[in-house]
């Protein structure tokens, strides 16, 4: 029997620096790091020294300067004399409100969608899917030109425009003109029975599941509640000497005055982004619904549902889980998207700090760098949001 | 084992990129490359547009040209990319292109901030209104709260802002980036007015169906000279960029035309044509440029006179008087530097 | 007593005819009432889309086709012709420059050839074909081909400038070009985000959250402009070249997530049974974990694509002249003022057809590798 005895250590050669798996990734690593800090330097040395010879040096000290530009849509205070500081604040507002608009009419035109494309009515269902498939399919680019140029063409120019219901609405080709609330001295208090009557609704909920637990009655919530919020606030603003109304946009000189002015540039990126993202979001619907299992739906239908309710308390929630993900990455795909604005004009934070401001003072290093920080806070922000619904959502062990 | 290495790469890696890199000139790049890049408009009639066979033409794209004929000996050795308002400057500043040749306002924060230097004025212009007839609108005071289309990233405005805010007027400004967005918003009635150089608005309606419908209002409100330019700190290139613009003028006033250069070159008296044209002299040669240049340049694009009368004068549609772009020998501005 | 039943009861001798179903449950008009009118909801939801139809439909087809003028030349003759209708005389126009942008036109059989020849490069890919090996040897040098038709410069083809390509030819260059290189540096990205090296993981995530954080628009205006600040002076990089770059590492860094859920979608098992039959880190995964990974993600991938050739439109705000990017000289032009829906109904149709079309043939490819699972 001859007996096998261990070499001792093995010597180290460099041969197995690749050879060896345990020595391999720390070469890789290595040859990784080297790489990655070759192009690293390379890049910065050369923006040095381009800058240098260029005569320019790297700071943000003009963000402090007169921006000396109008923005037409501006949410907070700002003339052409507030610095580009602000100017990029006005911008970043007019991406968030966009954004915001764009998600919850994309998530209405998507479950909507997405619900009906399952319809057992063949119209319906072949309409939503002719939706889905022409939104889908078409840059979302080309969506927001052609709402753009198709407002521009056919709406009528404020002299020759039409209020409609009652000069509530003005369409024309410079914009949408709503009504606008008004305030007077006094208003705080229907603001405040408000919100007290909105507290009122979510206990009065509460109290209504207890007791159907409980005794098995069902209380009225929805009329209750409709009338919680409403008969409260109507007395207070009449206690108040009505001090709310509503301001109509009326023509005044070459444009419509008053009320709240949604301009044509606004309107198109907001109705071509729902277009197209509510079509994506319309597909996740479809596919979380059709992930559900069918015995759950006949379940439901056993237990006597109707197929509304069986669809809102036994599929849906289900679906839910599988449908919120993807669609917080298509929210995130429209805000992004909504960089686009600049193709229609509208100011957001892409046109006025990547745009005129990044123009004017000839900062373009400085200015991208900006965009593309406050894109990447937004977006790994929403991510991290995800992350923390996922895995509050998730299902847990079995 | 790591923790051995990396210190000892880092050491070696910052060595090896603290080589410097050494600058060629301008100039020997576009040499070099047989090529000059020239960054123009998007599309503006009369000063740069691309025809239906896909060439570049007009005002600002000659000018190109003549750099081209003066360094390569031949006009169409230029690669033309199309700038808006917006990305012209970048475009220069990277070195993306060599020249900028799109109506461009000198200002101080430009030469100065900016760090570019102008190769002088090729067209003084001024900031006006275009309104329609129908709109019943004389005067720019009369546009208190109208609203105004207006290019996005050029002089215009911060110039609209500080008419209407010295006035005491209101406005809502409508951003484009193209003057054909513009175009689509005006004449939709989008917007009331549209406001760029008087240049562009004449070469604009120019453009449109019905161009006596629309009047471009008597208030200029700025001065606007526009010119080529180039980025501050190659100086040769500076000056090549200076001199082609300047003989181009100088050409005008002497009278040396597309037509009769080259039998001026060989037969003109005049030591000053003859220092021109290079028959006299090493003046060409100092710049870095074949002696004849000139002839050159007259060649392929005309004199000043030649090139605003194909793109810009009465004869074009858009149909510019010279006005104060005329020789100073005939009331105007244009005045070249004595070539000596 | 035999005798008596018969007497008293009767058996049929022969079956008796069905009756028809009740004409309400079948044919047209069962039809009808199951797909259409099956609940008082339905009825009201088909009448709002029935006479939502009828009400747009004709006015579209009047539009579109019936009023519409075919051939003029310019905008006014369209109009005298015809004043509602639409003008696509503009595209037939101008559908050189919508197709090859500024390409010499006594050079535009080079693109056309490329073309056809990338439907032979791409047709072993899709479908399994006889002499398969051979035909993948041309796909693996086709794009050198491309190149060499399109661009020219060597062996007597004349050299064609990258600004003179526009049109659909510069949407497919982009595309293509996305297409074919996303998908392996994604892999990579992929693997290299799943891998237990801390910095490649590093390096990986950090490169896929950034381009995955910006809008594509910025990355291009830093390649079209920025770009030249991070070179030494003197590096001449072409415009369309640096869109290429930026629009692959785009598609690469979502083709990583895709192909990062195709490979957390496998079984741990797989893994480990990879590591028992003693394959090293490069075999288990050719062999045994990317060919599952790949199937699961196809969905996913193709859906990347089609997004990919959707934001090629982008390169027309940094002034490329694709599609969209070529409407603008058109807008400029006296002949065809204020003609522009026609211009983008025209762009959006061609891009319609083109992803419907990798979106079905993704869904024919589904179905195709499924059914192996039911071996």
């Amino acid at each position: 029997m001859s007996v096998v005895t261990s070499e001792g250590p093995e010597e180290f050669r460099v041969g197995m620096l690749w050879r060896d798996t345990r020595y391999r990734s720390y070469t890789f690593q290595i040859i990784a790091l080297i790489a990655v800090m070759l192009i690293g330097s390379f890049l910065v040395t050369n923006i040095v020294s381009n800058l240098r010879d260029a005569g320019k040096d790297f700071n943000f000290s003009f963000l402090w300067e007169p921006a000396s530009y109008d923005i037409n849509q501006k949410l907070i205070e700002y003339t052409s004399r507030a610095p580009h500081w602000k100017a990029a604040l006005v911008g970043i507002l007019n991406t968030l409100l966009v954004a915001v608009l764009g998600c919850v009419t994309a998530t209405v035109i998507g479950v909507f969608a997405g619900v009906l494309r399952l319809s057992k009515n063949w119209l319906i269902s072949k309409i939503m899917s002719a939706y889905v498939e022409v939104a889908r399919n078409v840059p979302v680019l080309l969506q927001i030109l052609l709402v753009n140029s198709v407002f521009i063409g056919l709406l009528p120019k404020p002299k020759l425009s039409d209020p409609m219901l009652g000069g509530a609405l003005v369409a024309t080709n410079r914009g949408f003109y709503i009504p606008s609330v008004t305030t007077e001295a006094g208003s705080w208090l229907v603001f405040l029975v408000f919100c007290i009557s909105v507290v009122g609704v979510f206990v009065l909920r509460r109290y209504a599941k207890r007791q159907q637990e409980q005794t098995g009655k069902r209380l009225p919530v929805g009329m209750l509640s409709l009338g919680i919020l409403i008969v409260p606030a109507l007395l207070a603003f009449f206690a108040a000497g009505m001090p709310l109304g509503l301001e109509y946009p009326e023509l005044k000189g070459f444009n419509y005055k008053g009320g709240i002015h949604m301009r044509i540039s606004l309107v198109a990126l907001w109705l071509a982004l729902s277009i197209y993202t509510g079509a994506f979001i319309a597909e996740n619907v479809r596919a979380g619904i059709q992930a559900i299992s069918k015995g759950q739906s006949e379940a439901a239908h056993a237990l006597g549902l109707r197929s509304a309710r069986t669809m809102r308390l036994i599929v849906l929630p289900q679906a839910l889980r599988i449908i919120i993900p993807p669609m917080i990455s298509n929210f995130l795909n429209l805000t992004k998207n909504s960089s686009l604005a600049i193709a229609v004009g509208y100011m957001d934070v892409t046109g006025t700090l990547g745009g005129i401001t990044l123009n004017q003072t000839g900062r373009a290093m400085e200015c991208v760098l900006l965009l593309m920080a406050f894109y990447l806070v937004t977006s790994l922000s929403i991510s991290a949001a995800m992350n923390k619904y996922n895995h509050m959502v998730r299902i847990r062990g079995r | 084992m790591a923790q051995k290495i990396l210190p000892a790469a880092l050491v070696g890696i910052l060595g090896m990129v603290a080589a410097t890199t050494t600058q060629a000139s301008t100039l020997e790049d576009v040499k070099a490359r047989g090529m000059l890049h020239c960054a123009v408009s998007t599309g503006l009639a009369g000063f740069s547009f691309i025809d239906d066979k896909g060439e570049y033409r007009g005002f600002d794209v000659d000018y190109c040209r003549a750099v081209a004929a003066a360094v390569l000996g031949d006009p169409t050795k230029v690669k033309f990319t199309p700038t808006t308002g917006k990305t012209r400057f970048t475009a220069l500043s990277s070195g993306e292109v060599d020249l900028l040749s799109r109506n461009t306002t000198w200002t101080f924060s430009r030469d100065v901030d900016l760090k570019f230097s102008f190769a002088g004025v090729s067209y003084y212009d001024g900031q006006g209104f275009m309104v329609p007839k129908s709109l019943g609108v004389e005067s720019a005071l009369e546009l208190d709260g109208a609203t105004v289309c207006i290019q996005t990233g050029t002089t215009t405005e911060a110039n609209l802002a500080d008419y209407f805010r010295a006035n005491n007027m209101s406005y809502e400004p409508v951003p484009v980036e193209k003057n054909s967005e513009a175009r689509q918003n005006y004449l939709a009635e989008a917007c009331d007015v549209y406001t760029t150089d008087a240049s562009g608005l004449a070469a604009s309606r120019a453009t449109f169906d019905k161009p006596d419908e629309h009047i471009i209002l008597p208030e200029i409100i700025s001065k606007e000279p526009l010119g080529p330019l180039v980025n501050q700190g190659d100086e040769q290139w500076a000056d090549i960029a200076r001199w082609t613009l300047n003989v181009l003028v100088e050409a005008e006033e002497k009278g040396i035309t597309q037509a009769n250069v080259e039998e001026m070159a060989k037969t003109a008296t005049s030591p000053e044509i003859r220092r021109l044209l290079g028959a006299e002299g090493e003046l060409g040669s100092k710049i870095g440029l074949p002696n004849d240049y000139v002839v050159q340049v007259i060649k392929a694009t005309g004199n000043y006179g030649e090139i605003f009368a194909r793109n810009l004068g009465e004869d074009t549609k858009i149909g510019l008087a010279r006005g104060l772009n005329a020789q100073w020998t005939d009331g105007g501005l244009l005045y070249a530097q004595p070539y000596r | 007593m035999q005798g008596d039943k018969t007497n008293v009861a009767f058996v049929a001798q022969n079956e008796k005819p069905a009756l028809p179903a009740p004409v309400t449950t079948t044919g047209p008009m069962g039809w009808v009432m199951a797909n259409l009118f099956s609940s008082p909801l339905n009825v009201l939801l088909t009448l709002i889309a029935g006479f939502m139809l009828v009400y747009s439909l004709p006015d579209l087809y009047q539009w579109a086709i019936a009023k519409a003028v075919w051939s003029a030349s310019s905008y006014d003759e369209c109009r005298s012709l015809s004043p509602d209708g639409a003008c696509w005389a503009v595209v037939s126009e101008r559908a050189g420059q919508f197709t090859y942008g500024f390409y010499p036109e006594h050079l535009r059989w080079r693109p056309n050839l490329a073309f056809l020849l990338l439907l032979v490069a791409i047709a072993p890919v899709l479908y399994k074909l006889p002499y398969r090996s051979a035909l993948l040897a041309f796909t693996a040098i086709y794009p050198l081909i491309a190149y060499l038709l399109i661009w020219g410069g060597l062996f007597g083809f004349e050299f064609v400038p990258s600004d003179k390509m526009g049109g659909f030819l510069l949407t497919m260059i982009i595309g293509c070009t996305g297409i074919s290189f996303s998908l392996p540096i994604g892999v990579m990205l992929a693997l290299g985000r799943n891998s237990n090296m801390i910095f490649i993981k590093t390096i990986c995530v950090g490169f896929i959250e950034f381009i995955r954080g910006v809008p594509l628009i910025t990355l291009l205006f830093v390649a079209s402009t920025l770009l030249n600040y991070f070179l030494p002076k003197g590096w001449d990089f072409d415009l369309i070249l640096r869109v290429l770059i930026m629009v692959t590492l785009f598609a690469s860094a979502y083709m990583a997530e895709v192909i990062r859920g195709g490979l957390a979608a496998l079984p741990r098992g797989q893994y480990e049974a990879a590591d028992a039959l003693g394959l090293n880190y490069f075999q288990s995964m050719r062999l045994i974990i990317l060919p599952q990974a790949l199937k699961i993600s196809i969905p996913g991938i193709v859906n990347t694509f089609i997004g990919l050739f959707k934001d090629t439109t982008l390169v027309s705000i940094i002034g490329l002249f694709d599609p969209l990017g070529i409407i603008q000289p058109i807008l400029a032009d006296p002949n065809w003022n204020g003609l522009v829906v026609e211009l983008y109904v025209f762009v959006a149709a061609f891009f319609f057809i083109f992803c419907f079309a990798m979106s079905r043939y993704s869904m024919y490819l589904e179905g195709k590798l499924s059914t192996g699972d039911h071996r």
